[in-house]
């Protein structure tokens, strides 16, 4: 029988040398003269084993990792391989979690719509096909999914805003720009499982009279785009796009669009304007994009994890879904685990589990093996935690009544040689950089808020300083149209709560105080 | 795709170039984005002497095509050099000592952030975020992913 090998075709795991490692292997194959077949897939989201080589056997992939070139030989040989993981689904780091979304990610080839429906795939469509449109929205609405993107509102809603609103033409936008550091889970779907975001796409057509979609990719991500391009050549060629999907009634294309290295794309209204081919610049609200948005039409505009978790609740039934999680947080939520951390990755699980479990028990602590000392969670407009409030749980209120949030799920973890004045300084400057300029708080109150924390750093006049900056992020957060300039207080504030022997470090020669 | 072939030989200016990518794809709705990317892509940057053949294919005035030119980081406005490294200075490398990295490469090209090395070789751009967080510090490097990058990775990657 033939030996199927899986290696990751992911950027991540190619940026540590998974094409290097891929290459050997087949020159391996040739050289052994051996009955073995070589298959690209996505990764499994545990970045510390990359590159992650996996054997089929009898009782399940057995995995090998992290492998370097000169590690392929052996593999092939009988004796124990020093870099043997055992079996991939055994790993507690997979095992404990609860993938949904991530069901078949580095698992199946990417490209391959028949492993795809091997897998699960076009379920949900297929179920959907059967359904009347307001009764798929009304699925979406009780399966109590909300906005992945970080913002947190019920998709089923704002669909059901789109679907009452009538019009000759409607779109489905889907925000792949992706900027926030520490997250990953978009561009490792779109690389790793891109025909169950076409397909939550189509379903999401169907249920409001779309039937034309954009995929807007950060051109960060350019290896996400390659992939979700020949991606959707393929959903063209099987019908799952075009006049009649999968031979319904039903016509529904996509385009891809590529963004330019603009952050504030990620804010939906700006991203409209950029698809327009426009400045990406905030718009007011209202009227909302599901009354007026692309091109003024109604517009469901929704992150890449909402739109790739619909295939599941129509597949499984919203009731399915909504029986994980917590609270008012329902499903699952693919947390992503970065920075300075020893097993970084993706860690799909309902709410609720603690910050403590994801980053100790998860993580295994810091890359560098000092003690962390904060995580920064939901992007760089997220709070930074100090490890006393490890404890809270990850859904969306519990960490609202903390002043943070979850944001798009990334954690980020610092040890105990961070600097939280500077990290604060940090996000006033990123701020400025990637103002869009529409609004005077964000624009202006940016950098002169890094200006301040300059002085603090310098240990000018601290006390006044921390009043000043206080106030400004007061200003920010009443004071701006979206959530750039609105929520840079919150890492900025959260730093000067939680960690205020930072911002005092060069007062001592300050005698007044 | 702005990235992707960041080291290979660039056209010289040519503005019927110019013209005829524009009106390739200025069908598409919202093309002034696509358009953009294709000349960035083709010159290795956007002239500013392509703007008014831009803004009159597409019916636009020369200050809003100026205005989306000038608002994103990816639009160059003159040539990059041989090779392109953006390096990420986001949180997620901020933590993995990011700023080292980027202190050894300024100091070894004699360039700071925004720069071009004085042989024309080498730019070195900041980048926020390239989405391989779990494996920072991080680079592209004319297109190409690295995780875990330092300096002297960096350096032989582009020939130094």
């Amino acid at each position: 029988m033939t030996q199927l090998i899986y290696v990751p075709d992911d950027a991540s795991a190619l940026s540590v040398g998974a094409g290097e490692v891929a290459a050997a292997i087949s020159a391996e194959i040739i050289k052994r003269g051996l009955d073995a077949k070589l298959i690209r897939t996505g990764s499994r989201g545990m970045f510390w084993l990359e590159p992650l080589v996996e054997f089929a056997t009898p009782q399940g992939r057995s995995g090998f990792g992290p492998v370097g070139v000169a590690d392929v030989a052996a593999l092939f040989d009988s004796a124990p391989h020093p870099l043997a993981l055992g079996l991939v689904e055994d790993i507690p780091y997979l095992k404990s979690q609860q993938r949904l979304t991530f069901a078949r990610c580095g698992i199946t080839d990417p490209l391959s719509l028949q492993d795809y429906q091997a897998h699960g795939g076009l379920q949900g469509l297929r179920n959907a096909l059967q359904m009347t449109p307001s009764s798929i929205v009304e699925q979406v609405i009780a399966s109590g999914l909300r906005g992945r993107g970080g913002a947190g509102f019920p998709t089923g809603i704002k669909w059901r805003t789109v679907a009452d609103t009538p019009a000759e033409q409607k779109y489905i936008v889907c925000n792949a720009d992706e900027g926030d550091s520490g997250t990953f889970a978009d561009r490792m779907l779109m690389e790793g499982d891109p025909f169950l975001l076409i397909e939550g796409m189509v379903i999401a057509g169907i249920a409001v009279g779309a039937s034309k979609g954009f995929i807007y990719i950060r051109s960060e991500y350019p290896h996400a785009f390659a992939k979700m391009t020949r991606a959707i050549e393929i959903a063209r060629r099987e019908h799952l796009l075009g006049a009649a999907v999968l031979g319904s009634q039903y016509e529904f294309d996509l385009e891809l669009r590529l963004g330019a290295g603009a952050y504030i794309c990620g804010e939906e209204t700006s991203l409209l304007e950029s698809l327009e081919g426009k400045r990406g610049q905030v718009r007011p609200k209202p009227p909302l994009p599901a009354i007026a948005g692309l091109f003024g039409k109604p517009t469901v505009i929704n992150n890449v994890l909402s739109l790739a978790a619909v295939p599941t609740i129509l597949a499984e039934g919203a009731e399915f879904y909504r029986d994980f999680g917590s609270g008012r947080s329902r499903g699952t939520m693919p947390i992503q685990l970065a920075g300075n951390i020893k097993h970084g990755g993706l860690i799909e699980r309902a709410f609720g589990l603690s910050l403590r479990e994801i980053i100790e028990e998860y993580g295994g602590g810091t890359a560098s093996g000092r003690p962390v000392r904060a995580a920064q969670v939901g992007g760089p407009l997220g709070s930074y935690w100090p490890a006393r409030l490890f404890d809270t749980a990850f859904d969306y209120e519990a960490f609202a009544e903390k002043s943070g949030m979850i944001g798009h799920g990334g954690v980020v973890v610092f040890d105990d040689t961070v600097d939280l004045a500077k990290q604060a300084r940090f996000a006033l400057e990123f701020c400025a950089i990637e103002s869009c300029g529409k609004c005077t708080p964000c624009r202006i109150g940016s950098t002169r808020g890094a200006e301040t924390m300059d002085k603090i750093i310098q240990g000018e006049q601290v006390s006044e300083n921390i009043t000043l900056v206080r106030d400004l992020c007061e200003v920010l957060r009443d004071g701006s149209l979206c959530a750039l300039g609105g929520l840079t207080p919150m890492p900025v504030l959260s730093a000067l709560d939680h960690f205020p022997e930072d911002f005092r470090r060069h007062q001592q020669h300050e005698a007044a105080e | 795709m702005t990235v992707s072939a960041n080291s290979r030989a660039r056209a010289e200016l040519d503005l019927d170039v110019v013209r005829d990518i524009a009106q390739q794809l200025h069908g598409l709705d919202g093309a002034l984005l696509p358009i953009l990317h294709a000349i960035n892509d083709h010159f290795g940057y956007v002239d500013p002497r392509a703007l008014p053949v831009i803004a009159d294919v597409l019916n636009l005035t020369r200050a809003e095509v100026h205005g989306v030119v000038s608002f994103y980081h990816d639009f160059r406005t003159a040539p990059a050099g041989r090779h392109v490294v953006k390096i990420c200075r986001a949180e997620a490398c901020q933590a993995m000592g990011c700023d080292r990295v980027i202190a050894d490469l300024e100091a070894a090209l004699n360039v700071t952030l925004g720069g071009t090395s004085a042989d024309a070789q080498v730019t070195l751009e900041a980048v926020y975020c390239l989405g391989n967080c779990a494996l920072s510090p991080v680079a592209l490097i004319d297109g190409e992913l690295y995780g875990r990058i330092d300096a002297a990775r960096a350096l032989a990657r582009v020939g130094k």
